[in-house]
């Protein structure tokens, strides 16, 4: 199962309308999406408006592939679960989000072999043919870790 | 050790829904033995939480003038109920008025500015600057000698 999510936000109506689009050609694929307050009705996946913690993390782990924006909730919680990752950043101009954050953090995160990510709505279907042709869904989980140095300097902090 | 020193340190995590929350969770790790609470812009997110308490705040964007005072006049009343001896958030407007009242009630404060956060500070990271005793980014090139300064990241 291929699972889509918007996050808790704001909708993302280019996202969910391309993979859509593709699901329809693909018929075989399941897939599953989170589309938050979004105009477009999907027509060839299963869908939800909102998703509980507990659903979402439920749809996280039985997902061969996570479809998502680039957002740091999902990155953390796909890593942790060793999911691959395809990810399209919203843009600003096109209002899908508040500051462009997200466009300018995609040369980092794009660095984590389980992250790919698609500019655009073309490229996006490209990589996911592309993910699912090569059949590599297998990825080892990244055990969550916080910086031992972070936490030393928070609690020397917090003892004083 | 006297009865005030042994006494479990009430730690307040606050952080808007998203991204922000699933990294100040992580955020746990540095508070072992601490008496946990919990305000999010999600009220789902009670139910995610093992133990704990957790409290809601409606969410506001930048833009929603009455909703950011209802917000922020939240905050301060759980801040009043809740006394905790540090205050915690990775953003966003929830986190910046957790800090301002914090550090007007003495309260010790602490900013993790979140990783999408990669070009520069968010913006309620910036202006949270004066109320947060510990300013904080998890990314190496967005620290400078006056702050923020970076000791490593949730990741």
């Amino acid at each position: 199962m291929i699972f889509v999510t918007v996050g808790s936000q704001l909708p993302f109506e280019r996202l969910i309308k391309a993979v859509d689009l593709w699901a329809g050609k693909h018929k075989n694929q399941p897939v599953f999406a989170q589309i938050g307050d979004s105009d477009y009705v999907p027509k060839n996946m299963t869908f939800c408006q909102s998703i509980s913690p507990i659903e979402y993390e439920k749809r996280l782990k039985e997902a061969s592939l996570v479809i998502s924006h680039v957002g740091t909730g999902v990155i953390l919680n796909a890593l942790e679960l060793g999911k691959p990752l395809l990810l399209m950043p919203r843009l600003l101009n096109k209002k899908e989000i508040r500051n462009n954050h997200q466009l300018t953090s995609v040369e980092y995160f794009s660095t984590f072999p389980s992250i790919n990510i698609a500019e655009n709505e073309t490229v996006l279907i490209h990589l996911l043919t592309q993910i699912l042709s090569e059949g590599n869904l297998d990825n080892h989980p990244v055990k969550p870790t916080v910086s031992d140095d972070l936490i030393s300097v928070i609690q020397k902090f917090v003892a004083v | 050790m006297s009865p005030v020193e042994a006494k479990r340190k009430k730690i307040l995590f606050i952080s808007s829904s998203g991204g922000h929350w699933i990294e100040i969770l992580r955020l746990r790790a540095a508070f072992v033995d601490c008496e946990a609470h919990y305000i999010s812009t999600d009220k789902n997110y009670d139910e995610s939480l093992s133990s704990g308490h957790f409290y809601s705040v409606r969410d506001a964007s930048r833009w929603d003038k009455t909703g950011l005072v209802l917000q922020a006049l939240r905050i301060l009343y759980l801040l009043i109920i809740i006394r905790p001896d540090v205050v915690i958030s990775t953003g966003a407007a929830v986190g910046f008025f957790g800090l301002f009242f914090a550090k007007k009630m003495r309260i010790k404060t602490i900013w993790v500015d979140s990783l999408a956060n990669v070009e520069k500070m968010s913006l309620s990271g910036l202006k949270v600057r004066p109320y947060a005793d510990l300013w904080l980014t998890q990314w190496q090139h967005l620290a400078t000698e006056k702050g923020p300064y970076f000791h490593g990241a949730v990741l």
